[in-house]
């Protein structure tokens, strides 16, 4: 792991809290969907919120399939989790939300997952090694393999 | 109390709509990227443009995509059903647990007793901030 892997884990995890909330508050305002106006969930995209809310999550989704190039999905996922935890601050601060006795121990049991898995290594697996899809000069930069 | 049924009918079908999607999507997406390649070695030297061209040419990927296309509609439509506080953390550590499995079985990773343990420690942890 080197640091531009590090910003990339940190990209995944900071946009992905932020697109989030932003989508949360913008669906606020539109309000409940029924399946009988299913119409109304692809009109939802024209509140700004949703709208600045996707932009983050584009951004996210970028940081993501770069991450996802270089490491297994089950090192991924974990260890960009402390998103969630950013979540329940921007629920505190911005939705004026309690953070009560159960979310700090959700906090310190999410923060011990990525402690577990930030410890190990990022890849253990190539489901796609011998293909011939992958370049030679990647390869080669690999380690010959 | 009919209306809070209705409610919570949408909310856990969406959820489950969400993590069934965003599971599969995760799955096909990480099998497409390893295909690709280390992203940050092919744009030093081939450039960001073919790093697109190759992203965008790999069926993995555009299935995964797909696959998060409808979880995304899954996730707005149980948003409009109740707090991002339910439906954020209830969506996500289910999919935490499915992705172990998923990714043991079909990726072939290695989720041994330490990822293992902190998938269900960050599924455990999501569910309790809900």
């Amino acid at each position: 792991m080197n640091l531009r892997k590090y910003l990339v884990l940190a990209g995944v995890t900071l946009f992905s809290a932020i697109g989030d909330s932003l989508l949360s508050q913008g669906m606020k305002q539109v309000g409940n969907i029924s399946l009988a106006h299913l119409s109304h969930v692809i009109l939802a995209i024209t509140n700004p919120w949703v709208a600045l809310g996707i932009l983050f999550l584009l951004a996210f989704f970028s940081c993501y399939m770069v991450a996802l190039s270089w490491a297994d999905l089950t090192y991924v996922l974990p260890a960009t989790s402390l998103g969630y935890v950013l979540l329940a601050f921007i629920a505190k601060y911005h939705l004026q939300e309690q953070i009560t006795t159960s979310r700090w121990l959700g906090i310190v049991l999410i923060t011990a997952g990525v402690g577990f898995v930030a410890g190990g290594p990022e890849k253990t697996h190539d489901p796609t090694r011998g293909h011939a899809e992958v370049p030679p000069e990647v390869v080669s930069l690999r380690g010959g393999r | 109390m009919k209306g809070g049924l209705v409610r919570e009918v949408y909310t856990w079908s969406s959820i489950l709509a969400v993590v069934l999607a965003s599971t599969t999507g995760d799955v096909l997406l990480s099998h497409a990227m390893k295909k690709v390649g280390d992203v940050g070695e092919l744009r030093r030297w081939h450039g960001i443009g073919a790093v697109v061209v190759r992203v965008l040419r790999t069926k993995t990927f555009l299935a995964g995509v797909a696959c998060m296309g409808v979880a995304f509609y899954s996730l707005l439509l149980a948003l409009s059903w109740n707090d991002v506080s339910l439906v954020g953390p209830a969506a996500a550590s289910l999919t935490f647990v499915g992705n172990a499995f998923a990714a043991g079985i079909f990726l072939h990773e290695n989720v041994d007793r330490r990822r293992w343990l902190a998938a269900l420690f960050v599924a455990a942890g999501v569910f309790l901030l809900a």
